[in-house]
This record gives C-alpha cells, structure tokens and sequence, in this order.
C-alpha cells in the first residue's frame, strides 16, 4: 500500500486510541475540594485570563497558591491563556468557577489536548519515524510510538499538555539529528520553558552540542557555533520570560515555584531509589532535609556522569539518543521531589530505541506504563489502561519481531563482553538477562500485581501494599535498564570501525 | 499470528465501549437476563413491567438464559425484573465482557470465511493478501463496531453464525451450513428476509446432486435422503426453540411478540431505503400542493411518520403503505434473483449474490426496517467484493454510504470524533486496499462526486445547521438529508448489484445456445 495511505492510517488509528481513551473519566473528577490536574488546568486558564501578568506566580487574595498554584514555567501560562481566549467566559470566571465540571467543559479540554498533540508532538513523531529511523520498519516503528500507552493514558486520561513539552523536545531531537543545531536548540528552549522537568533532558543537549563545536575546533568554526547556540538560548529564554524581567523579584518567585525544595524527597509512591529504599531504612525521618538534598544531587550527579562524558567526546546521534535515557532515567532514579508521571521523560527516548533495540525498549515502555498503575487506579483508568497496554504490547512485539532481536550481537553488548571477559568471567551472564523468558515472567508478574491491585483489598496493617508492590517491582525493572543501557552507551568504541555503524553525524 | 493482532484490534475497540450506558438496548438485554432468570418459561412472553418486551424467538431467550446464569456472580440486582434501568457498574462491566467473549465466534467465523477466498497466485506482502483484506474488511467493519459496541447489541455474535454458515456452503458443508442459519434463524428472526436464498439453494443444489448438461434441473436425480437431512435439522431446532411454547399453547402470543407490526412504517431514524425516497416525495408534494393553493392544510393528516412503537402512518397525497404492501413489494424484488438461483445455478457463490440480494432487497422494501440492516448485505458481500473486481465497486459505493447512514445513531458530541475518525480509517482502508488488489480504480467520476458529496452532507448536517435558525422550526431536517441521500446511492448499488446478477444469468444462457 501507499506510503501515505498507511501513514494516514496509523494516524487516524492513533487518534482514535486518544480520543476514546479520553472519553474515560480525569484526574479528580467529582472529587471536591481539591479535585486534580484537570482542575488545575482549568484553574490556571482562570488565573492568567483575568490576573495581570506580575500576579500570576504570586500568592495574592485573588491568586490562592494553594489551591493549584502555577508551577510551571511561562509557556504554560500562555498556553492556559491562550485556551481561556477560545472558551466560554463563564468557565474561567474568577472564583465562581472553581471546580467547574461540565459535558461541554470536558469535551472543550479534551480537544485542547488533541489539538496540542496534533500540531506538535504527532509530527515530530512523523518526522522522526521517516527520516531518522534506519531500516525498513519506519511505518511500523511510527505506529508502534504512537501507541505508547503511558503517554495516552496520562494526557488524554489523567488530564496533561505532555505532549506539547515531550513534543517539543522530540523536535529538538529531529532537528538535531538533521544538522540544524541551532533550530534545534531553539526547539529545546521552548520545550524547557514548557515544564521545568525538561531540565532532566537537558545535560546530553548540552554534551552533545558542546561536543559537537568541539569536534570542529574550537579555535575557528567550532567557536562560531558554540556563540551562536548560546544566544539563541539566551534570546530565547528572554523572550520567554519577557514579562517578568522588568523585576528580579518576579524571577525569584517564579523560581521558587519552579523548584519547590522545601517539599521533601519524595511524595506517595514513586518507583525511585529514595522510595524503595524508605521501605528498609526510613531515610526521610533519618536525614535532615538538607542532607537529603546534597546526598540526592551527588548520586543523581554520579550517575550521569559517565553518560555525559562520553557523549562530549562522541557526539554522535546514536549517543545523543542513548544519553537521553541514560540522564533522564538517572534524574529520575536519583532525584529530588520525583513524580511518577515524570517516567514519561526517559520514556520519550526510549521509543526512539525501539527501532534499535526493539525488546529491551518495549520492556522498559511497557515497565513505565505498569509504574503508573495506582494513578490510574485512582482516575478510574483501569479499563483503557489494560487496552492500550495490551494492543501496544501484541503490536510492538509482533511488528517489530522483538525476540528475534535477543543476540548479543543485537542487543549491542559485544563490546562489553570483550572489555569485561578478560576481567571477570563469570559476569559475563549477565548478558544473557534480556531474553524472552525473563521477559514473559516480568510481564505475567505485572499482570498479576495489577489483578491484585484490582480484585483484592490489602490488609490493615500495610494499606499501602499494592502500590509498593508495584513501584518497588517497577523501580528493579528501571535500575536495571539504566544499567543496561549505561554499558551500551559507554562500550561502544570511540572510533566507529564495525561497518554496521551507519550512524555518524 | 494475523488473527492474534485483529484480536487485539477488537479488543482495542473495545475502550470505548464504556458508552453504551445510556443507550436504550442497554436497558433492553439486561431486562431480558432479569426476565429469563427470575420468571418460570410460562411467562416470559407475556412478561411487560418493562416496556422493552421480549421480542426476539424463543433460542435467544435461551442464550440470555444461560447469559444469566453466569450474570448472578456479577451483580444480583441486575437480575430483577422490577430494576428498570439498573446500571451498576458490574451490570455494566458484565454485559461488556458478554459482547467481548460472544466477538469470539465473529473472529472464528472470520477466519473460516478467509479460508475460502480464492487466491490469485504470485507473491504478495502479506498486506495485499485478498484473505487479509477480507479480514480487515469484516473484523473493522465500522457498521459493526459502531452498533455492537457503542450501541450494545449482540450482532457481531449473530453475524458470526451467519458468516460460518455462509462459510461451510463456499466449503461445501451444506448440512453445517444449513444448522447454523436455522440456528440463526431461531435467534433472531429479521434473518427470515435471506431464508428464501437459502431455501431456494439448497433445494436446488443440495437436495438435486446433479444438473443436466445445460444447467437446468434434473428431476431424476432428486434425492430425498438430502432433503430428509435437512428437515429434520429444521425440525429439531425448531423444536428445540419454539417446543416449550407450542406445548403450552403460547404459540399465538410469542408471534404477536416477534411480528409486532403496530410500528410505523419508517423507524425514528429513517432507514435509506425507498420507504424514505417515498416519504420525502410525499411530504414535498404536499407542501408544493400547498403553496400552489391546490390542497387544503386543514384536510391533511397530521400524523408523524416516524411512529416509533405506536402508529400507524397516513400519507397525505400518495396512496399509503400497508405492511402487505411491503410485503409483496419485497417478495417482488427478490423474485428474479431467486428464480435466478433456480435456473442456473452457479454454486455457493451465486447463493451468495442472491443471499445479499435479498438482503438488500428487504432492507430497501422492508416494513419498520433499521439502519443496522444495512449490515445485514454489507458483511456477507465484502467475500465477493475481493474476488472481482466489479463487486468492488458496487461494494465502495454501498459500504461507504450504508456507513455513513449509520452516523445519526451516534449523536452526541463526544462520539462525533469516534464516528468521524473510524469511519475515515475504513474508508481509506476499503478504498486504498480494493484499488492496490485490483489495480486500478474501481468507481466513475459520477459516483466519486457523489461520495465526496457525503462530505458536504455531514457538514451541513454536523455544522451549519447547528447553527442556523431552524434548528428548532424544522428539527427533523439533518435525518432527512442524510436519509434521502443515502437511499440514494443504496438504490444505485442495489440495482448495479441485480444487474451484474441478471448478466451473469443472461451470459450463461448465451453459453447455452
């Protein structure tokens, strides 16, 4: 079949998954005081509608910054500004329409959002999928990206703009890989000025294109560049925050809603290192706040550090990709105040594996999804939740022949096992981890940790049980992959000799 | 592994089937679980607390019987009588998976169809296999999804028997073939409009083995044992269903309840068949008979034609129509094919032709007929549309029209992307791929115009009247727009169909001579 006939298929087929996922209930619907992220949308369309620009960030009698004040960056405002222009006055009326909830109102939102991912993250996708994929499985692999359930669930179910910073960021990567790196950087900008999570792309950004002025000499071409990207940054970021600059006072604020320190290491159930490890040692009653702050930044540190290097000396995009998930999930892992929405960060650079390294992605895809289990519990998800993981599981295995890919060869440990059989023989098994077996076992598992979230109530004493369960289960799955794609990306030899090696940029 | 992913598809589908909860057919099947499970046999076809009486033959009461059985782990209340509109969210939970797990005898009845497709030879991707295509056609059918899974009905259940039995006759099964429509028959009895195809083929063909040399019928080899086979599979089923009834001397009241024929004769959403094109003449008459002063307001009958459960219809200047009317008129119009069958018949595939000829002639003629009948002449006859390449075209032009006669089913504004987005998936799907097997396009100028013309229709319909002032003076305007026009190209595929039947016929006789 034609190419753009299947193209529009998979399109076609992929907004229907988001819209019918939608048609499901949101984050706090029906639930008063405080409702959920959907309210704070709608709040926030309400604040920047009718409060002038230096009021937005500041807790004012007008402006309650408890009730779902803003914390995100700019753009977001002018996003949420942007949609309160298109709606009916009487749903973003100051104070009165507090915990509006309304058949029109949901649908009206619900469009926001199909038509934020229509115009930026779906094309990016597109782009991405043709352009930079290799191999002859570019429509399968755009279909498989498109059906990634965690990203549907959480913005089309739970109610976020995901894919307009996710979105942003894919651009970034697109445009990077097609040579443009001012562009790209440009798009990187908007995407961090979106939401402050972004920050857990931005060191690769950075290495890469660091690396790259490097590698063209940093007395003459390199230099040019290297001024050039930093003030697109700069005038960007200016751009963006134009309305506060008059007054350093502003920044501060928005700063301080930005970066909320004084929130602790970790709220519910996150699948992080700091959770998982409160369940044997009570860390956060053990060390102060501060201590918990410098110990999370020097692991977090740490843990990308090797990434982050190699990348400086080898820009290249397979690196770039692979640096991607290595410092998001590493934030992600070691971080301080993580959400577990935030798993959707390294998630977006891994569906750019999937063509790659199709099983070791998919695990990790479908890992993050199962993460997110009792948020969509509690939305009222379940339902879409076992669909879409379903369908992108049968889909992306049968598609994309995951388990023909198992070798060792595929999976790109060869260089490891040459550095490390001369050191320790007997690790060399830990090559053999990422296989169909182990794969089946993990997915049964998660199947029947959600059955029991589900079906059972948990006992009295641990009422929490479930959702640990399933964050400790999931955080294994994530250290482990993190591990994996490390060795991947630090054993690839500086200089590309194997004649495979297409990739150089 | 192909049907492992439509399996997924379906269940994919199936996400948004949270939204049957406010369609009445919801209300309808759990009634009928509450009143095969809480009341003795004796009463359930005089059982009316509700007013969604049971009026389906007595196997289907059977099925939501043992439907039942499994329904009391679910929710208890769902099972008396008494709890109209009972919806908790396990009612709902269980009628929702019922439809999933019966979707498995649609699959099954899939996969046996594309077993029988014949097959060019030479190597194809797996994409441009005739039997994928076939299998796409059916199991994404957006009639099907649209119906069974937005709007609650067992159809994919009883389009499944219909299509196994339609597959056992292309296999020459014909005993098996034959049990699964009598089956169908006593489960649903719309089916009895295809039962003189079937009736007619396998006298002809099954019950005579051989033919003579020019086609007509040998009387000598006549074989009673066949036709013995068959009426005792009839038989037995039958008394299988309807036995209990005729013991107790229910029999009058269980067909007043399956022939209810005090409803109108259009139903609330018109059907676009010829019933529609005659309304709409009528009405345009009348009021051109009015502004020319040449009929009388006062002396026109005000009734409404859409009835729904209560009246009868008078039209105001053409003469109107009784349900014997449309009787004889259907009986009419799938005479020829029939007699066709008779004649020269062509093998399972010709039963098939008349099989959906007669579908679509008692859709087009019926009294009170659905939209959802539509489905009826559409399924069974994607088999023949990948097979040549005329049918294609036929099947283009009536699928995407009978689809689009679908829309007013789904009205709310939620479900106007669903409907939007799925129907645009199978059409590019049945364009794109038909065009690609058959290499080359398949319809005229003319009848592109007119599909794309379905565009403007939905946008009249969706947008600008919505907006326009007489949105309240004449509130009936969108469903009469869609309807006309698609009975308008139903007609056009229905007489193309009977034309490349009648040729078909007409070339076989040539042969002869």
């Amino acid at each position: 079949m034609e190419n753009w006939s299947l193209v529009s298929i998979c399109v076609l087929f992929g907004l229907t998954a988001r819209w019918a996922v939608s048609l499901n209930s949101y984050s706090g619907a029906g639930k008063p005081p405080m409702f959920g992220d959907y309210e704070a949308q709608r709040h926030w369309q309400e604040v920047t509608y009718n409060l002038p620009v230096h009021e937005w960030y500041f807790n004012t009698t007008d402006n309650n910054l408890n009730y779902w004040g803003l914390d995100y960056p700019p753009l977001t405002a002018y996003h949420s500004l942007l949609c309160a222009h298109l709606i009916n006055p009487d749903w973003v009326e100051l104070h009165a329409s507090r915990g509006h909830e309304s058949y029109g109102h949901k649908l009206f939102m619900r469009a926001t959002v199909l038509v934020a991912d229509l115009l930026i993250y779906i094309p990016a996708v597109v782009l991405y999928s043709f352009y930079l994929s290799e191999g002859s499985n570019k429509k399968k692999v755009f279909l498989c990206i498109l059906l990634y359930p965690g990203l549907i669930l959480i913005d089309y179910g739970h109610f976020q703009y995901n894919s307009i910073s996710l979105g942003l960021a894919l651009w970034g990567v697109v445009v990077l890989g097609l040579g443009w790196d001012v562009l790209g950087s440009l798009a990187f900008v908007l995407s961090l000025n979106y939401k402050q999570m972004e920050l857990y792309h931005s060191l690769p950004f950075f290495c890469y294109l660091l690396g790259k002025c490097f590698k063209q000499g940093l007395a003459g071409r390199g230099l040019f560049l290297l001024v050039k990207i930093a003030v697109t940054v700069l005038v960007t970021f200016a751009l963006c925050w134009l309305p506060f600059l008059s007054d350093p006072g502003q920044i501060l604020q928005v700063v301080h809603r930005l970066f909320p320190v004084g929130r602790g290491l970790f709220e519910d159930k996150v699948a992080n290192t700091w959770c998982s490890l409160n369940v044997l040692i009570k860390i956060k009653t053990i060390l102060s706040t501060d201590t918990q702050l410098y110990f999370s930044l020097t692991t977090t540190l740490l843990a990308i550090l090797p990434s982050s290097i190699k990348l400086l000396m080898k820009p290249t995009l397979w690196q770039f990709k692979l640096a991607l998930v290595n410092s998001s999930l590493a934030f992600f892992l070691f971080s301080f105040q993580v959400h577990e929405k935030s798993i959707l960060l390294p998630a977006l650079p891994v569906c750019l594996l999937l063509n790659d390294l199709p099983l070791p992605a998919i695990w990790f895809l479908q890992a993050s999804t199962f993460s997110m289990l009792p948020l969509f519990l509690k939305d009222g998800l379940l339902v879409p939740y076992v669909v879409t993981s379903l369908a992108f599981l049968f889909f992306s295995i049968y598609l994309l022949s995951a388990f023909e890919h198992c070798s060792e060869d595929k999976l790109r440990l060869g260089p490891y096992r040459r550095l490390l059989i001369c050191i320790v023989r007997r690790y060399g098994y830990l090559s053999n981890c990422i296989n169909k077996d182990h794969f089946y076992f993990s997915i049964t598992a998660m199947a029947g940790l959600s059955f029991m979230s589900v079906a059972l109530a948990p006992p009295d004493q641990l009422p929490d049980l479930f959702p640990l369960l399933v964050s400790v289960f999931s955080y294994l799955h994530f250290l482990g992959l993190l591990l994996y794609f490390n060795i991947v990306q630090i054993a690839e030899p500086l200089q590309s000799v194997r004649k495979n090696q297409k990739k150089s940029n | 592994s192909i049907s492992k992913v439509h399996c997924v598809v379906l269940l994919t589908m199936t996400v948004f089937s949270g939204y049957f909860s406010h369609s009445t057919d919801f209300e309808v099947h759990r009634n009928w679980l509450a009143i095969t499970h809480s009341l003795p046999v004796s009463k359930w076809y005089h059982e009316n607390t509700s007013e969604w009486t049971l009026d389906y033959p007595p196997l289907f009461a059977w099925f939501e019987y043992s439907l039942s059985h499994v329904a009391q782990h679910f929710d208890k209340e769902m099972l008396v009588v008494q709890n109209l509109i009972y919806t908790s969210p396990a009612t709902i939970l269980f009628q929702r998976l019922s439809v999933i797990v019966t979707d498995i005898v649609f699959i099954y009845a899939v996969k046996e169809c594309c077993r029988s497709v014949r097959e060019e030879k030479g190597s194809k991707d797996l994409l441009g296999h005739p039997f994928f295509i076939l299998a796409a056609l059916l199991l994404w059918n957006f009639g099907l999804l649209i119906v069974d899974h937005i709007h609650f009905q067992y159809n994919g259940f009883l389009f499944g028997i219909l299509l196994l039995s339609v597959a056992r006759h292309l296999q020459g099964r014909h005993l098996e073939g034959a049990l699964l429509f009598t089956v169908l028959l006593n489960l649903k009895h719309i089916y009895l409009y295809i039962a003189p195809a079937y009736g007619i083929f396998l006298l002809r063909s099954y019950c005579f083995t051989k033919d003579n040399t020019d086609g007509s019928v040998r009387w000598s080899s006549f074989s009673p044992v066949r036709l013995v086979a068959l009426g005792s599979i009839v038989i037995s089923v039958g008394a299988l269903s309807f036995g209990p009834f005729i013991a107790m001397g229910q029999l009058p009241q269980v067909l007043s309840r399956l022939f209810p024929f005090k409803r109108g004769l259009c139903h609330a959403y018109w059907a676009p068949n010829v019933w529609a094109l005659y309304n709409m003449v009528d009405k345009a008459l009348s009021v051109l008979g009015v502004r020319l002063k040449l009929l009388d307001v006062a002396k026109l009958p005000k009734a409404s034609m859409t009835g729904g459960l209560v009246q009868e219809f008078q039209h105001s200047i053409l003469p109107s129509v009784s349900p014997s009317i449309t009787l004889i008129c259907t009986l009419l119009s799938i005479m020829p094919a029939v007699l066709s069958i008779w004649c020269r018949p062509r093998g399972a595939r010709g039963f098939l032709r008349c099989l959906v000829v007669c579908a679509l002639g008692s859709f087009m003629f019926g009294w009170h007929v659905h939209e959802k009948a539509i489905l009826m002449a559409i399924l069974p006859f994607s088999i023949l549309a990948v097979e040549s390449r005329e049918d294609a075209g036929i099947f283009l032009m009536l699928t995407t029209t009978g689809h689009y006669s679908l829309f007013p089913l789904l009205f709310t504004a939620a479900e106007l992307p669903i409907k939007v987005l799925l129907m645009l998936l199978f059409t590019l799907y049945s364009f794109t791929s038909l065009k690609k097997l058959f290499r080359g396009s398949l319809l005229n100028p003319l009848e592109t115009t007119y599909l794309l013309g379905l565009v403007a229709v939905e946008i009249l319909c969706e947008v600008v009247y919505p907006l326009s002032p007489w949105q309240h003076t004449l509130p009936f305007v969108p469903l009469l727009v869609t309807s006309v026009y698609c009975s308008l190209g139903v007609s056009y595929s229905f007489i193309r169909l009977y034309v490349s039947l009648l040729r078909q016929h007409g070339t076989d006789k040539h042969k002869q001579l």
